[in-house]
């Protein structure tokens, strides 16, 4: 039981009976966290084990352990070579792009008052698509060599969504419009993808094709790095406004009223969650559904308070990323199928399962 | 004399209409006055403008004569409370989540025992503890009524301000909220400043009371003074019969009044029917400042 409670319970003396159910509530909250970080680390041994060489889950472990402790464990070069050098780098990026994606989709559904809100409601994904497109089809990008594709998806992933922030800074638009406007910027930057698509030969259009179905092995070690600064700056950053968050659901007019600058947060959640998610698919390019559903499965088991459900929608993006990795890397080896196409294939039924199970008429309340 | 809330002038548009013009009053603690009027006559706006939840382009607003216009939202926040008309929401949380939102001008990221603590006396003072665990949208629209309640309650605020508190409910659920507001007034010494439709709860709860058409203060006082024949056919163009319950006026409406172009003549006076009826009484259309106290 949480401190907090205790120390209730004793102040106050006999507890009723809603505040026991409440306290049941809150202990259920912090055990549903525990539940899903250990599933994120048995699912991480689990997936190592799955590939051409055979490698059993206990020297999955020891060999991710052996990397700290050299000398604890005995553990075949080969297997470490494996193990760290192409399993867990792949792993590491599912987790971050599932996290990543995870968070900024509940943020975004909350500050836009929308169910159906995602991180790539404010055309990041059309963007990073079309950065794509131009450095592939016409060779324009902002940055050479290695970054000539991911240099341009994020750079035009971040003017799409920069457009629709100040949008919403010059004109204070509403939630509404800014979703009406993400739907038009995603349009436009479609259509001037497909014209590339047009007239691109054979060889960059399934460059342009493979990145738009979401992919995981663009990731290596030199590249998380730069993922896991961007994330310890602007995840705590989103977590300090979890408060906001809460009441913002409620209403702009309420929000204000409670003292919450709905605006200024709106725009400033919008922001940080835009650089979150450009940094992410522009290595992954488009995984949609984790954004979309992570926060719903979060909201329909820890209720509406976003101290819990941004950290939960995080993690539960990462468990339905990797599994859905681990699968499509799998299922009909040698052949790799794009993780974004697996993701929805498992995704869907686990979330219709889940939503026609819930016992309430509005499966996101 | 004691001013808990005070407007000054407060002017309110949208580019060149004027939605409020030139409001005035004071209230003084432990005052339940409502504001009633036609539809859109600027009694929402009012009350908006008074939480700054709209800015008003001149004016200003004073709690314990303290400028409301100089205070950072927060700071609003702490001082005023508002239950807002509508209570649709996007992403439903349980009651206790709900009510607990009201005490975010008074904590930072974790909420502290004494708060929880605060929401729980709040949900027994108004009878709905056993909701705590409920979803919010899942409840009927009295007990949402009394959840919005709480949490503005929870605020720990000197002034409330409700926005048609009534408007959705049944008889029963009427009385049941301007009762719990009128008992905080009374035992809490709270203001309550109410934005009403119905003249006979107005009557029957209300201190003071404040009439208003087009954005315009057009009667102030007591409810016996305010909800004359005379006031109610000039605002709202219904002919009513006004009979004494319990020392409270109860209006009983009779027809509506047809008029050529709705507008009173120059001398103040209009026609209806044919018939010459009695004006906007002189002292309505020129009151300017006006005390609650």
């Amino acid at each position: 039981m949480p401190k907090t409670v205790r120390r209730i319970s004793t102040r106050a003396g006999k507890r009723s009976r809603m505040q026991e159910a409440h306290d049941s509530f809150v202990s259920a909250r912090y055990l549903f966290m525990m539940v899903i970080i250990a599933t994120i680390i048995i699912l991480t041994g689990v997936i190592i084990t799955l590939g051409p060489l055979d490698i059993s889950v206990a020297d999955a472990y020891r060999a991710l352990i052996d990397r700290f402790y050299p000398d604890y464990f005995d553990v075949e070069p080969l297997t470490k070579r494996v193990v760290w050098n192409i399993r867990f780098p792949r792993i590491v990026g599912g987790i971050l792009a599932g996290i990543g994606f995870g968070v900024c989709g509940c943020v975004m559904q909350a500050v836009l008052k929308n169910p159906l809100a995602s991180p790539f409601t404010l055309g990041i994904s059309a963007g990073a698509q079309f950065g794509i497109s131009l450095a592939a089809v016409i060779g324009i990008s902002l940055v050479g060599g290695p970054y000539l594709l991911i240099g341009n998806a994020f750079f035009f992933a971040l003017l799409c969504s920069g457009f629709i922030i100040g949008l919403a800074a010059i004109k204070g638009a509403t939630s509404e419009t800014l979703v009406l406007a993400g739907i038009a910027v995603n349009y436009f930057f479609s259509a001037m993808s497909q014209l590339f698509k047009y007239f691109a030969d054979d060889e960059q259009l399934r460059l342009m094709t493979s990145w738009g179905m979401g992919d995981l092995s663009a990731f290596s070690w030199n590249k998380i790095p730069l993922i896991l600064c961007v994330f310890a700056v602007c995840i705590p950053l989103l977590m300090l406004k979890a408060w906001d968050l809460n009441i913002m659901t409620a209403g702009d007019e309420t929000a204000k009223s409670i003292g919450v600058n709905a605006e200024h947060v709106r725009i400033f959640i919008m922001l940080i969650s835009s650089v979150v998610v450009a940094t992410v698919v522009c290595f992954t390019g488009t995984i949609s559904f984790i954004g979309l559903v992570a926060p719903h499965m979060a909201r329909m088991i820890l209720g509406g308070d976003h101290r819990f459900l941004i950290p939960a929608s995080g993690i539960l993006g990462a468990v339905v990323l990797v599994a859905a990795d681990g699968v499509a890397m799998n299922v009909i080896a040698p052949t790799v199928i794009p993780t974004g196409i697996m993701t929805s294939v498992i995704g869907v039924p686990f979330f219709m399962y889940l939503m026609l199970k819930g016992r309430r008429k509005e499966f996101w309340a | 004399m004691m001013i808990q809330l005070q407007a000054k002038g407060i002017e309110f548009g949208y580019n060149s209409s004027m939605i409020l013009k030139d409001v005035s009053f004071e209230i003084g603690p432990s005052r339940l006055v409502t504001i009633v009027g036609p539809n859109g006559s600027g009694k929402s706006t009012l009350i908006k403008c008074i939480d700054r939840i709209l800015t008003p382009k001149s004016g200003s607003i004073l709690i314990d004569r303290k400028d409301v216009t100089k205070m950072d939202r927060m700071e609003i926040a702490k001082n005023l409370s508002y239950v807002p008309q509508s209570s649709a929401r996007t992403f439903s949380s349980n009651v206790f989540d709900t009510v607990l939102m009201g005490r975010r001008p008074h904590i930072g990221w974790l909420s502290s025992d004494d708060d929880e603590e605060k929401v729980w006396e709040v949900l027994r003072l108004l009878g709905i503890e056993d909701l705590a665990m409920s979803s919010f949208g899942e409840l009927s629209g009295g007990q949402q009524q009394k959840v919005l309640i709480a949490r503005a309650l929870v605020q720990d605020t000197k002034v409330m301000l409700l926005d048609e508190p009534t408007s959705n409910l049944d008889i029963w659920h009427q009385l049941d909220v301007m009762n719990i507001v009128s008992d905080l007034v009374r035992k809490r010494r709270m203001t309550a400043l109410i934005a009403l439709h119905d003249l006979n709860l107005a009557s029957r709860y209300s201190d003071g009371i404040i009439m208003m058409k087009k954005g315009k203060i057009m009667a102030v006082g007591d409810p016996a003074s305010v909800l004359t024949p005379e006031n109610i056919e000039a605002i709202y163009n219904v002919e009513v019969a006004v009979r004494s319950q319990s020392e409270a006026p109860f209006i009983v409406p009779v027809k509506q009044i047809k008029r050529n172009g709705s507008r009173p003549n120059h001398d103040g006076s209009f026609f209806s029917n044919g018939r010459r009826r009695t004006g906007f009484p002189r002292s309505l259309s020129e009151i300017k400042e006006i005390r609650l106290s």
